[in-house]
């Protein structure tokens, strides 16, 4: 049975950066108009690139398939305006590369692809069909992970699903597309929570919140009391950063722990963002891919700050002229939240399905970086949320001995960046970690090979 | 937008706190231990500690400048040294023992194993322990309070004996307000506690070490130290010496002490233990910097003994 303590739930660890929200989080979800130009890349996911379907000159029309999952880890990526594809040609990606993108000019008439038509209600659905319209639909978590949601959806045979935990912790500053959705679409949201819990013959199902959420607690709460969804409920979180990483939250919700190099599902739980369960309600209850997402657009240097929904592929310099354009020259443009998001050097990248938020953000908003010795104050080993000792990793990455970082459980990290965050000596203990991880790995890989 | 957007890896927020502040947060918790000094032992007591922080600053700037490296003096930790190392000096000792007492501190104890952070010992202790074995005289010429030493170039003081040593009778109130003989930072107690309070508020400290010291030692003092078990003068030893002064300021050195809250808790069971023995049945009176000075090598292993539990270890709490 579940421990029920009906306080906020959390883990030991984390860290409390001022969130932020206030400035987005009264404002209602707003539809952004696409621009002309529309940006698809090929890679909006984890796993193998979609193959492309289309060809330059074809016409296509909203919700149409334009590239198709390659193999099981993978996702279909569908056109979210009508128009003409007008090039198949790298374009910049949010990671920073040039990745193959279908380019298609928005004729702006919205047709409607003929294929697009509701399926049946989710209790005449069996359960492979519903992973089969999220597989053909191209969800993927949404979160910012962009894992595929059809495969976290077929969990190895023989683990036992328990809970589905639907994540709307949103602990990164800044950002409220969560937030919003939770208040605006909760009816949507338990349809969602319904189709999971069949897909994965789950009998419960946990919608779990942070405490700074209240009035998004209470209307899921009454939506639930309304449909007298007896299976499904809220637990509130506490307030604090990283609450909705993967492994927190479960630890949170339900106190189990994923062992290193597990799966949820090894402790019968799985993990969906509330933007992907709405996401998965869409594409049962209208039969539409998915083509949109909410994305919140804060940051000092914005002149207005927005919650809008974007046609996934527009640029996210038509985002930011959609809330008015920059209040003061930014000093970086982050795609997601500032604790994990990725810094872009360009404006021309497209919001795809994994930016949950464009942050613009001015020198105030970063802080300055002066950074000395180490102290070993020891306020990065309290505050890591997988119990690690990042100082100490942090000098077995300076001398790199990967015996030792092995020892202390390197592999461990979530790269959540709480060590660097409350770092007083300005220390960077998670790159060096991202840097030693990736060196072990190819040592690793060259090893293997030799083997052979 | 023609220029290029500056990117980094994530994070890219981070906390308003920094080495600076946080000692500068230490430096304002010595205060009231070096007001009292003041009081108690004359004008004397701020010129030594002037003269200690001048020469370690001083020090380790021209380690710097001699190495070629960016100075390092803004982070304040030469500040916070070169007070601790005023507070274990009696209000007695010349100008030049300060002055070499910083030498030893910064240079050899703090600079030459890579500066903040990287010494093994506390470096105000370790000056300290350097002292007392070359200038033993000087370093136990305690004086009484109030003799109000003049001039500051020749000392010469009525001396007295701390506390500790048995000699001279004391109450409890004297000890608390700090009106006995011993160092300049070490003898009023309501002073370290008021400091104590400032960085427990501020979470420059946690309670382990400072709570876990000061309990070893009142738990076997009172087991041990009187002439049957359980019957010794447990507040007579919390209160004398330089307990309060090492639990509260030394034992909690970051850079020589465990990193972890389990850590640093054994570690504050250890310097008591070592703390007791040394005062009950060793040959010195006060056994505070000795104990800290011995747990400070013994870190690094009760840091690795005490690591947390990993993630993912503790199975299925309630499957």
């Amino acid at each position: 049975m579940l421990r029920l303590p009906f306080k906020s739930r959390t883990f030991r660890g984390g860290v409390h950066p001022y969130d932020n929200k206030e400035h987005t989080r009264y404002l209602k979800i707003e539809e952004l108009p696409a621009p002309k130009t529309m940006i698809f890349p090929v890679s909006q996911h984890i796993g193998v690139d979609s193959q492309v379907v289309v060809g330059v000159g074809d016409s296509v029309k909203v919700g149409q398939l334009i590239a198709k999952q390659d193999g099981f880890v993978s996702a279909n990526q569908h056109s979210s305006v009508s128009g003409v594809v007008a090039a198949i040609a790298p374009r910049l990606h949010p990671n920073g590369k040039y990745v193959n993108s279908i380019v298609i000019e928005n004729d702006e008439k919205y047709e409607v692809f003929d294929g697009i038509k509701p399926n049946k209600p989710v209790s005449e659905l069996s359960k492979d069909e519903i992973i089969k319209i999220v597989s053909d639909a191209g969800i993927v978590g949404m979160g910012g992970a962009t894992f595929p949601t059809h495969v976290k959806l077929s969990p190895p045979p023989g683990k036992k699903i328990d809970y589905v935990i639907i994540n709307g912790a949103e602990c990164e500053p800044y950002l409220t597309s969560d937030h919003r959705v939770m208040l605006e679409d909760a009816e949507l949201l338990l349809t969602g929570c319904k189709a999971l819990m069949k897909a994965l013959d789950a009998p419960e199902c946990i919608i779990a919140v942070e405490s700074n959420k209240k009035d998004a607690i209470r209307v899921i709460e009454e939506s639930i009391l309304y449909r007298k969804e007896d299976s499904i409920r809220v637990a509130k979180l506490k307030t604090k950063y990283p609450q909705g990483a993967e492994k927190q939250i479960i630890f949170a919700v339900c106190g189990r722990e994923v062992p290193p190099g597990g799966l949820p599902a090894d402790v019968g739980v799985i993990v969906n963002n509330v933007d992907t369960c709405a996401a998965v309600a869409r594409a049962i209850t209208t039969g539409m891919p998915l083509i949109t997402r909410i994305v919140t657009v804060s940051g000092s240097a914005m002149s207005n700050k927005r919650n809008f929904k974007v046609r996934i592929g527009t640029p996210i310099k038509d985002v930011i002229e959609g809330a008015g354009g920059f209040k003061e020259e930014p000093v970086k443009v982050i795609l997601g939240g500032p604790m994990m998001g990725i810094a872009v050097y360009s404006l021309d990248v497209p919001v795809i399905k994994g930016t949950g938020a464009v942050l613009a953000l001015t020198d105030d908003d970063i802080g300055k970086k002066v950074s000395t010795n180490c102290t070993r104050c020891g306020k990065c080993v309290q505050v890591c949320p997988m119990r690690l000792m990042p100082t100490i990793i942090d000098r077995y990455c300076d001398r790199f001995d990967p015996e030792m970082l092995e020892k202390y459980n390197i592999f461990d990290c979530i790269e959540c960046g709480a060590c660097t965050f409350i770092c007083p000596a300005r220390k960077d203990p998670l790159q060096k970690i991202r840097v030693a991880k990736g060196k072990i790995t190819a040592i690793k890989k060259a090893k293997k090979e030799e083997k052979r | 937008m023609d220029r290029m957007l500056r990117v980094g890896a994530p994070p890219h927020i981070f906390t308003k706190d920094s080495t600076a502040l946080i000692m500068q947060d230490v430096i304002i918790a010595l205060l009231p231990a070096l007001l009292a000094g003041v009081y108690i032992f004359g004008y004397r007591a701020a010129l030594l500690t002037l003269i200690a922080v001048a020469s370690a600053v001083a020090f380790e700037h021209l380690w710097n400048v001699a190495l070629k490296k960016q100075t390092t003096v803004y982070d304040l930790s030469a500040v916070v040294s070169g007070m601790l190392l005023a507070f274990n000096l009696p209000a007695s000792a010349p100008w030049w023992i300060a002055v070499v007492g910083s030498f030893f501190m910064i240079i050899i104890v703090k600079m030459c194993f890579g500066g903040l952070g990287q010494n093994f010992l506390n470096p105000a202790l370790g000056a300290r322990a350097f002292l007392v074995a070359s200038w033993p005289g000087i370093m136990t010429n305690y004086v009484n309070p109030g003799a109000k030493l003049l001039p500051v170039l020749s000392p010469d003081a009525v001396s007295s004996a701390t506390p500790l040593s048995g000699e001279v009778p004391v109450d409890y109130i004297s000890l608390l307000l700090g009106n006995v003989g011993g160092c300049i930072g070490e003898t009023s107690k309501i002073a370290l506690l008021i400091g104590l309070a400032y960085l427990l508020v501020r979470r420059i400290i946690t309670w382990h070490t400072p709570v876990a010291f000061v309990g070893t030692v009142a738990l076997l003092s009172w087991i041990f130290g009187g002439d049957g078990y359980f019957s010794g003068d447990w507040l007579f030893h919390i209160l004398s010496g330089g307990l309060f002064l090492g639990a509260f300021f030394m034992a909690t050195d970051y850079s020589t002490t465990p990193v972890t809250q389990k850590g640093a808790f054994v570690f504050g069971v250890g310097c008591g233990i070592l703390t007791v023995i040394i005062r009950l049945a060793g040959g010195y009176p006060e056994g505070v910097s000795y104990s800290i000075l011995l747990m400070n090598v013994a870190s690094p292993i009760i840091e690795r003994l005490t690591a947390p539990k990993r993630f993912g270890k503790g199975g299925l709490k309630n499957a």
